[in-house]
């Protein structure tokens, strides 16, 4: 499955993920606009959704689905917004802003890893083993 | 199931067009009235008067119904009301347990107000089709439907003569027919009753909601008080709303931005602590049972034990392991996180009409377990599955249902009635096979179940004036209280939780005030006042989430990290913020806890006048059984003789050496008969009652509740 692979070392915090994403998705060059960010500390850490899908079993409403491609995508038309999916993503990558009332995430779409200038981020496969979800079919037997 | 014919079967009796209307700052500003002897339908406004001094929920739900009624009103008269409300904060999604529902009406058990709050989708889509408030009145004489089509804004009353009774078919059955397909289903909620509801008067109200995993309807309930007789009476089959577009922000809320932050800290808090804590989302609050069975409060064959070796096999872990399916978002509704709605899916049925049938099982809830199970020494973990299934579909109150039949076992046990009087139903303890025969009796409306529908207050008449019992005898083993049966903890060694039980409104129900631990286990509340301060607190604290359509669950049933080192734990500081930052984004009021009690104590004390409109709320209505008090018989002493001698000697100085079991039985419950008549002159005194528990002026005064029509009740009785 595909997702936005991560190198922290690399990271120089320049902020261009951020403002690409922010810019993209919502007309608005800001941070806590942005699906990935970037730490202020000395140390960078990236934080962006690795596609893991913990989120697609909490959502009430089954709002959140895997693509064919392997990506996590909210559907935002069906979202309630109770944001269960931010409190109990493992790697707090689910955003909340205010200004929405759905949450939003990466969908590795790229954009951020072509303005990257020391490929600290990059789209990746991964082994759909890794996908996280439940099999409702097999639990429910129908 | 031929939905089709179903609805072309229908008949129109009233049609009633509304403008949808917008939500301001969680309130719609009106109520739907419907009359279903002369099929009226209108809407009321909701004042500001109403607003001010009643909040919503139940607060609304009392207010209509002291306006509905008179002092000879009783269950089933045409002018009683079925009011269902949810409050200002039902239908936000951010903070978990936010879609309750409050049920009122004059209850057939106790013929004073009954409360019951109640999940599932119908109070959220209530709201959100234009209506804080649904008010039935009334009597049809056909089985009749009402339907709120909150997308069109149209109110239907419609005659319903083909579709089931029973709650899990008749749920799927309406949500089928009103939801446009699948993805539609969780749009459509229904409140439906059940066959059982009509032939006892514990029945229940069961709420739908549509679980999309499942695809299924799931059932919850407003259990207490037989709200559900009431429904069937009026022969309404079911309520059904329909709202197809939830979003988050529906409420028009005052500052959304503190609702998500309380909200998103709170789901945090659950993902990061449940599984260390009380394991809510795996089993729900049936995470007690071994709990309760270990500090002996585990009621066990009718409230005489507090323990069983047997427990073992009903332990949570066993509907863990064994039949509650895990890891599927279990929310009553949505945003809540702590998923306590627990299921066992595809369960296989032993006994009676769906035998054989597999179905989805909701619960078991710790009273479920405790009541079906325990207290009728029923440890099989299959028969308190089977039994909390029947019981839902039949809509009938799992918790009186269980303290009845105890209350049968005893009395068959002791020879006070025999297998002639149950019509050859061998009623010992422990017999599965006889407790969900009378549920299949209450459900046909024959045989000895009929009986036990009755409920504890008047089987005790009956077993009295009939077959010739011990009055004295049967008052002290028959857990009820105003005719309401008591729910399942064990109070006898806690004073606290004595007048947590006895010092309702509605009759002894744990949703007042639970002190156990606080009292028997911390010590906590040694002295009187400190045990009157903690019975004036905490019903009135729990009395708010009623009034906002909160869910209760989520304020303890799992606790900040930090939250051993506060000033009072067992009160959740941070959780109390928590519900009065998200009031103040929803209404824009900016509560203190000082106002937040003063709410509830406005509705609580409205409520006690109300029950002494009734006739039924003074200090003899009070009076508890001995059975939850202390030891009613030899060998309920001597199963804690250690423990009772030791109070003996050290509270009352009465040696007990030398003594019988009889004597020193007289003396503990001379002390403890005292003890609880103390605890009820320090309980009034701290909430501004009289000695004989009545509200005094003064009280109303600093209450801003001078009503007129409160202090005619009143006013002779300072």
């Amino acid at each position: 499955m595909k997702y936005l692979a991560k190198d922290d070392s690399k990271c120089i915090q320049c902020g261009a993920c951020e403002s690409i994403c922010s810019k993209t998705y919502f007309k608005e060059d800001n941070p806590e606009k942005s699906c990935i960010q970037i730490n202020k500390e000395d140390t960078p850490e990236i934080n962006v959704c690795n596609q893991c899908g913990e989120c697609i079993d909490i959502c009430p409403v089954m709002a959140i689905k895997r693509d064919k491609l392997g990506v996590v995508r909210i559907d935002k038309k069906i979202c309630v917004g109770c944001f269960m999916c931010v409190g109990f993503c493992p790697q707090l990558s689910m955003r909340q802003h205010d200004d929405y009332i759905e949450p939003f995430k990466c969908i590795a779409c790229g954009l951020c890893a072509k303005e990257c200038p020391t490929e600290a981020i990059y789209i990746a496969e991964k082994s759909d083993e890794e996908a996280k979800e439940m099999p409702l079919d097999k639990v429910f037997n129908k | 199931m031929n939905i089709k014919n179903m609805k072309e079967n229908h008949k129109l009796l009233a049609e009633y067009k509304y403008e949808l209307g917008e939500i301001d700052k969680g309130y719609t500003n009106r109520t739907l009235y419907v009359n279903i002897s002369d099929n009226t339908i209108n809407s009321k406004p909701v004042t500001e008067m109403m607003k001010e001094k009643f909040v919503g929920g139940k607060g609304f739900g009392l207010w209509y119904l002291w306006n509905a009624t008179t002092p000879t009103t009783r269950w089933d008269d045409s002018e009683n009301e079925i009011i269902i409300a949810g409050g200002p904060a039902c239908g936000i999604t951010q903070y978990a347990g936010t879609g309750k529902s409050l049920v009122c009406s004059i209850s057939p058990l106790t013929d004073i107000p009954i409360d019951s709050n109640v999940g599932g989708y119908f109070g959220p889509l209530l709201k959100f089709s234009g209506w804080d408030a649904l008010e039935i009145q009334g009597k049809s004489d056909k089985d009749i439907i009402v339907y709120i089509d909150g997308n069109n804004g149209i109110v239907t009353i419609e005659e319903a003569p083909l579709e089931a009774y029973d709650a899990h078919i008749l749920g799927e059955q309406l949500t089928e027919m009103f939801a446009d397909n699948e993805e539609d289903k969780r749009n459509v909620a229904v409140v439906t009753a059940g066959t059982g509801a009509e032939h006892s008067r514990f029945g229940i109200l069961n709420f739908t909601f549509y679980d999309q995993r499942r695809k299924t309807t799931r059932l919850k309930q407003a259990g207490r008080g037989g709200i559900g007789t009431v429904f069937r009476n009026k022969k309404l089959k079911a309520l059904i709303v329909k709202f197809s577009n939830v979003k988050g922000d529906l409420n028009n809320t005052f500052e959304q931005s503190i609702i998500n932050k309380t909200g998103i800290k709170y789901h945090k808090e659950i993902h990061d602590l449940d599984h260390l804590q009380n394991n809510m989302r795996k089993i729900g609050t049936a995470n007690i049972i071994e709990v309760m069975d270990a500090y002996d409060l585990l009621p066990v064959m009718n409230f005489q034990y507090g323990s069983h070796p047997d427990t073992e096999k009903i332990k949570s872990t066993v509907f863990i392991e064994k039949y509650l399916t895990q890891g599927v978002q279990d929310g009553c509704w949505y945003g809540c996180s702590m998923a306590c709605a627990k299921a066992a899916d595809n369960f296989l049925l032993k006994t009676g009409p769906y035998k054989g049938h597999r179905v989805t099982v909701d619960g078991p809830e710790y009273e479920n377990a405790a009541g079906l199970g325990a207290n009728c020494a029923i440890f099989d973990p299959e028969a308190i599955l089977e039994l909390n299934f029947y019981c839902d579909t039949y809509g009938i109150d799992t918790i009186s249902f269980g303290t009845a039949t105890a209350f049968a076992m005893e009395c068959y046990e002791r020879g006070i009635i025999n297998k002639e009087i149950t019509e050859g139903l061998e009623l010992n303890f422990g017999n599965f096979y006889s407790s969900v025969e009378l549920l299949h009796q209450m459900s046909k409306g024959e045989g000895f179940g009929t009986v036990v529908g009755q409920g504890v207050n008047r089987m005790k008449k009956l077993f009295v004036e009939k077959y010739g019992a011990n009055e004295e005898f049967l008052f002290d083993i028959g857990m009820e209280q105003k005719g309401l049966e008591y729910s399942e903890y064990g109070s006898k060694e806690s004073l606290a939780q004595q007048g947590g039980y006895g010092l309702t409104n509605k009759g002894p129900q744990h949703d007042e005030a639970w002190l156990i631990f606080m009292d028997m286990v911390n010590n906590q509340i040694p002295t009187f006042e400190d045990k009157a301060e903690a019975l004036h607190y905490y019903p009135m604290f729990r009395t708010w989430f009623g009034l906002y359509g909160f869910c209760k669950l989520p304020w303890n049933d799992i606790v900040p990290a930090d939250n051993k080192y506060t000033d009072e734990p067992a009160k959740v500081p941070e959780h109390v913020q928590n519900y009065l930052d998200v009031v103040y984004g929803v209404t824009g009021r900016k509560l203190s806890v000082d106002d937040m009690i003063k709410e509830s104590e406005r509705v609580y004390n409205f409520q006690r006048i109300f029950n002494i409109r009734m006739g039924k709320g003074l200090r003899k209505d009070d009076r508890i059984p001995y059975r939850s008090m202390g030891p009613v018989t030899k060998e309920e002493y001597e199963s804690r003789q250690e423990r009772y001698d030791t109070q003996l000697r050290e509270k009352i100085g009465y040696a007990p050496e030398g003594k019988t079991t009889e004597e020193k039985m007289a003396a503990l419950r001379e002390y403890r008969e005292n003890q609880y008549e103390k605890l009820i002159d320090a309980v009034y005194k701290r909430r501004g009652w009289n000695s004989n528990g009545v509200p005094t002026l003064k009280h109303l005064k600093y209450l801003n509740l001078e009503l007129p029509e409160l202090m005619e009740v009143i006013k002779d009785l300072q």
